[in-house]
């Protein structure tokens, strides 16, 4: 493949060192990475709390600037955070004094598109979240799901190029986020979208993805890059299928020794 | 009695009027049972009556109604200024570093004590007695506005920011509507300050207000007209922090727990 050029984004050696704090010594989030997203990938990153994968992704996401290195969406430089890279964040983050519509529809106020157009876009998305008779709720009347399914509503209400998830369902119960998988499994498949999905749990990550990047502990690297050869649509009884287990396992051991180095 | 374990809405208005009929009790019994001379302290009857002569033979109500507007044309200058520096301190570390040192300085010198000046400068009119009340106001309420608008969470303005919001979206669309609510309860709580400062400055130099008429009371030892107009400034300052409160919970229904 040849760097760069064909790559929807790439990130090429991108470091991050954080300044000591009181004169301490300098901490090294990550060491310089590369990594290319094609169009239509749905990459899971994965990695043990504190490998930098968060940091990683703040910075494809522009609220974190590189030390060393640069990262290029359609062969353009990164310079600042933008709509054509969704964000959804772990904790919630939906405006508290917006209904569901008003938050979903942040983004299109902002680049200036007419009413009429914001209500068809908006009603497009709750329906695709499943948020139908939740639109003119408020974020607090709202379960940690709906929250989340909302923000994803809010960010790809925007179109853009990329979307990037940092860990978006690691605070719900385990129920709740299979149902999210699966839905946010079935954008991806219907709106063939570019996804970039941080998380540190490995069935999740398998599950999603049709690549899969480990991370080793911090300072954070990619120590594999495994592509997960399961078929699509992808229902969630495939989680018990022996291929996906033999994914699982591997990964396991993987990351078992990054959490053993890092614990 | 639990920590922490709310009561009903019932019980609540039952203990809160309790406390004042104990209070009023309490002070009946010290001065109609004779324990303290009616120089010092007048009997709720009397004060009832003193305020009653106060209303309908001297006209108090125009006494009253130039204390209200004092306060709230004072404190409505103060908040002029204060709002836009507040939200702009608040949002632009630069221009709260150059205002900060100012204002935490100047917001520990005692309004009170510029009256003598504002007499010296702006006369004994309306101007001196609105000055007092702004000077009193005004640095309090920058000073916290900015606090409150510097304490955004951080990861709503990011989320906005991926959204494709830019600085001036980020101001009007992030930082205003999630400071609002608590920027409304700090102009009720320095509307509350700015009401002991217009009667010490309708003390000085007055020819109406309440505080003006407390003056005369004292002069002329009826006390039961001086703690008439005490209790009038307590129940309107209650009544302005009721609809305040009211007002709030209207405006801001998202912030309601």
């Amino acid at each position: 493949m040849e760097a760069g050029v064909s790559a929807l984004l790439a990130i090429a050696g991108v470091g991050r060192t954080f300044p000591g704090v009181h004169g301490g010594r300098p901490t090294e989030a990550l060491t310089p990475i590369a990594l290319e997203v094609q169009e239509n990938d749905f990459i899971s990153v994965l990695g043990p709390s504190g490998c930098g994968k968060s940091t990683l992704l703040r910075i494809v996401a522009g609220l974190d600037a590189p030390s060393a290195g640069r990262v290029l969406l359609d062969g353009r430089p990164i310079l600042g955070p933008g709509p054509d890279r969704g964000m959804v964040f772990q904790s919630y983050t939906l405006f508290p004094w917006l209904t569901v519509k008003r938050n979903i529809c942040f983004g299109l106020r902002e680049k200036g598109v007419p009413e009429a157009r914001q209500e068809e876009i908006a009603a497009k998305w709750i329906a695709r979240v499943g948020l139908h008779g939740f639109e003119n709720h408020l974020p607090r009347m709202l379960s940690g799901g709906m929250q989340q399914r909302t923000a994803i509503a809010r960010a790809l209400a925007n179109d853009p190029k990329i979307l990037l998830l940092d860990e978006p369902f690691g605070a719900l119960d385990n129920q709740t986020r299979g149902l999210m998988q699966e839905m946010l499994l079935g954008i991806w498949e219907a709106e063939r979208k570019t996804v970039l999905f941080v998380t540190h749990d490995i069935e999740e990550a398998v599950f999603m993805a049709n690549r899969v990047v480990v991370m080793s502990a911090r300072p954070g690297r990619i120590k594999r890059d495994v592509m997960i050869d399961l078929p699509h649509p992808r229902h969630y009884t495939l989680k018990s299928a022996p291929e996906f287990q033999a994914y699982r396992a591997r990964l396991t051991e993987e990351i078992r020794a990054e959490a053993m180095r890092a614990a | 009695m639990k920590p922490l374990k709310p009561i009903g809405p019932g019980a609540k208005t039952g203990l809160g009027i309790a406390f004042f009929v104990l209070f009023v009790a309490g002070w009946s019994a010290a001065t109609v049972g004779g324990f303290v001379s009616p120089v010092f302290l007048a009997d709720p009857l009397r004060m009832v009556e003193e305020g009653w002569n106060l209303l309908y033979r001297f006209n108090f109500a125009f006494d009253i109604g130039m204390t209200v507007w004092r306060v709230f044309g004072g404190f409505a200058l103060a908040a002029l200024v204060a709002l836009p520096l507040g939200v702009a301190m608040g949002t632009y570390k630069p221009v709260e570093a150059f205002f900060e040192p100012f204002v935490s300085f100047a917001r520990y010198l005692p309004a009170s004590a510029f009256i003598p000046l504002l007499i010296l400068w702006a006369g004994i009119g309306e101007t001196q007695k609105l000055l007092v009340i702004f000077i009193g106001a005004v640095f309090q309420l920058v000073l916290m506005v900015a606090v409150t608008v510097g304490g955004t969470r951080r990861d709503l303005v990011e989320a906005a920011y991926t959204l494709g919001a830019r600085d001036w979206g980020i101001v009007r669309r992030v930082l205003i509507p999630h400071a609002a609510p608590e920027i409304a309860e700090i102009l009720r709580l320095v509307l509350g300050w700015a009401w002991t400062y217009v009667i010490v400055a309708e003390l000085i130099g007055s020819s109406s207000g309440i505080g003006h008429m407390i003056t005369d009371s004292q002069a002329l030892l009826n006390t039961g007209q001086i703690i008439f107009g005490i209790i009038v400034i307590g129940v309107i300052g209650l009544i302005s922090d009721f609809l305040f409160k009211a007002l709030n919970q209207r405006l801001f229904p998202w912030k309601l727990a």
